[in-house]
């Protein structure tokens, strides 16, 4: 992820600029086709060209700044990272394919618990069913919040 | 003696059976998130936003200033037990704290952190009371200029004081900026950066925000740095109590820590962190037995505690009385409050008065609360550092998702949130402040619509905003704050650290 520090460019914080840069420019040409103006003062469009301006400011600074040296962040476990991260699409696929929370959820819990260091799947996907099944009682009975069903929920 | 008067009508409010059963939950909920490291009362407050919303809102805001005054509280415990601060307005409790664990004195440790944070509450709750009234009749005379002026600086200090260095405050804080354009304008109906979104059109959610950064941010942080520890607390040996000469050695730093820590939270991006480390570098200037520091001090542990308690309350007054969120915490309170339609500020005292002195008055009673739950019981909050940190974590999660799909059922805000939680783990990972992002998409469209306002009444004359003396001179502060942090380095290193 991060350059060698023999490199002279801090690789991250040039990236950071340039995608600053790159939402300066959107939100520019967000702000040029707007078409309601204000009949005096300041229409809708002044505080995206100010936004607009700050970023491409902050990106100027970013730039400068990957010329100097900085720190490097630490090392991080990205497969750590990547099994939270697959917790956390299952459940948004849960949602899109309307296979429900609780699945969902399940799925979310035991793969985060992978994530910290637990390798006992199964006890983990079983804590997690009885979790999210509570949780999905709790507020969806007493609280009366709509979480999303699935075929499952639909039965409780 | 107004203020007194509507403190006893909030009295009348908060001894309601609903409202103090709602203060119980807050400050318990509060002590075991403090007493967790990593996770913070604004993490708390965020992931709770979202179940909230249809819950009475005197009773949730209640909770929540519990959840605040209790995290504080919390945060002791663990930090003199375990050396790991639970939140980082306890960092300076673990240098003497600890200390005084590993000689067999964390008992007198944790009762002068717990009396030291009950006077310190106490005095800077009343404070609230007695200045946030004034405030108010100075603060009812703003015009749209003036606010301004008063988010303007609310902007610099935050990105100033938050984070290593004001490039990345800055960042965070255009970025928080950025998002408050999107949805559609107040003023005219124009939509900004909407991209044909239908779920943009009314904006982002500050709760959607504040939960993926704060809570999906921090775990995928947390897991990403394996800094989950396996760490044992320092058992507590032999009596709780404190000595005569503790409690000699504790009264004067508890009085000098509140003097400290009360004005400095009430400033904008003051925070709990300095006024801690301030009081601990006074406490060691003061004390009679300054070789003592380092080596288990109560001094230093009586003066941060207070301080980081006062501050609390302190953070409040701006809060309450200006719509300011002045810390992390504060700023997610600031959206508890939104969602209610509530806007604190001073219109909040005229036209919600029983709402809001019943949570002035609940404060009191909260810290009551909190003096019973961290004295005698404060076994039992060690037994919460056992549970195994995966599961935590993973509840953490999907209470987190749960929460902001049941407030806005649709896949796109649960994207949103996830999208939303990387952004939180990549400004971890590479060390820019959370705070001001939440703060910009907060305060940016009030800006705006301020400045518009401003700008309606002089028929687009820009000088108006320098002929008001007040808010002239709030623009010159804010100027001179943004400005000098690039002049003297050495002010840089006047920074904190998020709760």
């Amino acid at each position: 992820m991060s350059a060698p520090l023999a490199s002279r460019l801090h690789r991250p914080t040039l990236t950071i600029g340039i995608a600053l840069f790159a939402i300066s420019l959107i939100t520019w040409h967000d702000a040029s086709t707007m078409q309601i103006r204000a009949s005096y003062g300041m229409g809708a469009d002044a505080a995206s060209y100010f936004v607009a301006a700050f970023l491409a400011v902050l990106g100027a600074g970013h730039i400068l700044a990957a010329f100097r040296w900085a720190s490097e962040p630490g090392q991080s476990d990205w497969q750590a990272v990547g099994w939270v991260s697959l917790g956390l699409i299952s459940l948004i696929g849960a949602l899109w394919f309307q296979i429900g929370f609780i699945p969902g959820s399940t799925l979310l819990f035991a793969f985060t618990a992978r994530a910290f260091g637990r390798r006992a799947l199964i006890v983990d996907l079983i804590l997690g069913f009885v979790l999210a099944t509570g949780i999905f009682l709790l507020f969806n009975k007493l609280l009366t919040l709509a979480l999303p069903m699935g075929p499952l929920e639909r039965l409780l | 003696m107004d203020s007194l008067i509507h403190l006893m009508h909030g009295f009348g409010t908060a001894l309601d059976p609903m409202n103090l059963a709602f203060a119980a939950i807050g400050v318990i909920l509060g002590t075991t998130v403090g007493v967790l490291p990593g996770i913070g009362p604004a993490l708390t407050v965020a992931l709770l936003l979202p179940i909230t919303f249809k819950l009475d809102p005197g009773g949730s805001l209640i909770m929540f200033a519990g959840i605040y005054y209790g995290g504080m509280y919390g945060g002791s415990t663990t930090a003199i037990l375990l050396n790991t601060p639970g939140e980082s307005a306890s960092v300076v409790t673990a240098l003497e704290g600890n200390q005084m664990a590993r000689r067999g004195r964390g008992g007198p440790a944790l009762a002068t952190a717990a009396i030291g944070s009950f006077v310190a509450a106490l005095i800077a709750t009343a404070g609230l009371a007695f200045f946030a009234p004034i405030l108010v009749k100075v603060a009812v005379k703003f015009g749209p200029w003036d606010y301004f002026g008063l988010m303007l600086i609310a902007f610099v200090t935050v990105s100033a004081t938050f984070g290593s260095s004001p490039l990345r405050g800055l960042t965070s804080l255009g970025i928080g900026l950025w998002l408050g354009l999107i949805g559609i304008d107040q003023l005219t109906g124009q939509t900004r950066l909407s991209f044909g979104v239908p779920n943009l059109l009314d904006g982002v959610e500050v709760t959607t925000l504040a939960v993926g950064l704060f809570a999906l941010g921090e775990a995928l942080f947390v897991a990403s740095r394996h800094l989950f520890n396996d760490e044992k607390p320092i058992a507590i040996k032999g009596s709780i109590w404190m000595s005569r000469e503790d409690w000699k050695r504790s009264w004067k730093p508890w009085l000098r820590g509140t003097a400290v820590g009360f004005p400095i939270g009430a400033l904008p991006a003051g925070g709990a962190e300095i006024p801690t480390f301030l009081s601990y570098t006074m406490e060691r200037k003061l004390a009679e037995k300054p070789e003592e520091f380092g080596k288990g001090a109560i001094e230093g542990v009586a003066g941060p505690e207070a301080a980081n308690n006062a501050s609390a309350a302190g953070t409040l007054v701006p809060l309450l009385t200006l719509g300011l969120p002045t810390s992390a915490t504060a700023a997610v309170m600031l959206a508890g409050f939104q969602q209610y339609n509530l806007q604190p500020g001073p219109l909040l005292f005229v036209q919600h008065p029983a709402l809001v002195w019943g949570l002035v008055a609940s404060l009191f009673i909260a810290n009551v609360m909190l003096l019973v739950l961290n004295l005698p019981l404060v076994g039992l909050w060690v037994r919460f550092l056992k549970i195994p940190l995966p599961w935590l974590y993973a509840g953490i999660l999907v209470f987190a998702c749960m929460g902001t799909i049941a407030a806005n059922p649709s896949v796109v805000e649960l994207m949103m949130l996830v999208g939303f939680g990387f952004v939180g783990f990549l400004m971890r990972r590479y060390d820019y402040p959370i705070a001001p992002v939440v703060v910009g998409l907060i305060l940016g469209p009030l800006a705006d619509s301020q400045l518009r306002r401003a700008l309606q009444m002089s028929l687009g004359d820009p000088m108006i905003l320098l002929q008001h003396p007040g808010s002239a001179t709030m623009i010159a502060v804010a100027t001179l704050a943004l400005i000098a942090p690039f002049l003297f380095k050495g002010l840089a290193k006047f920074r904190q650290d998020e709760d």
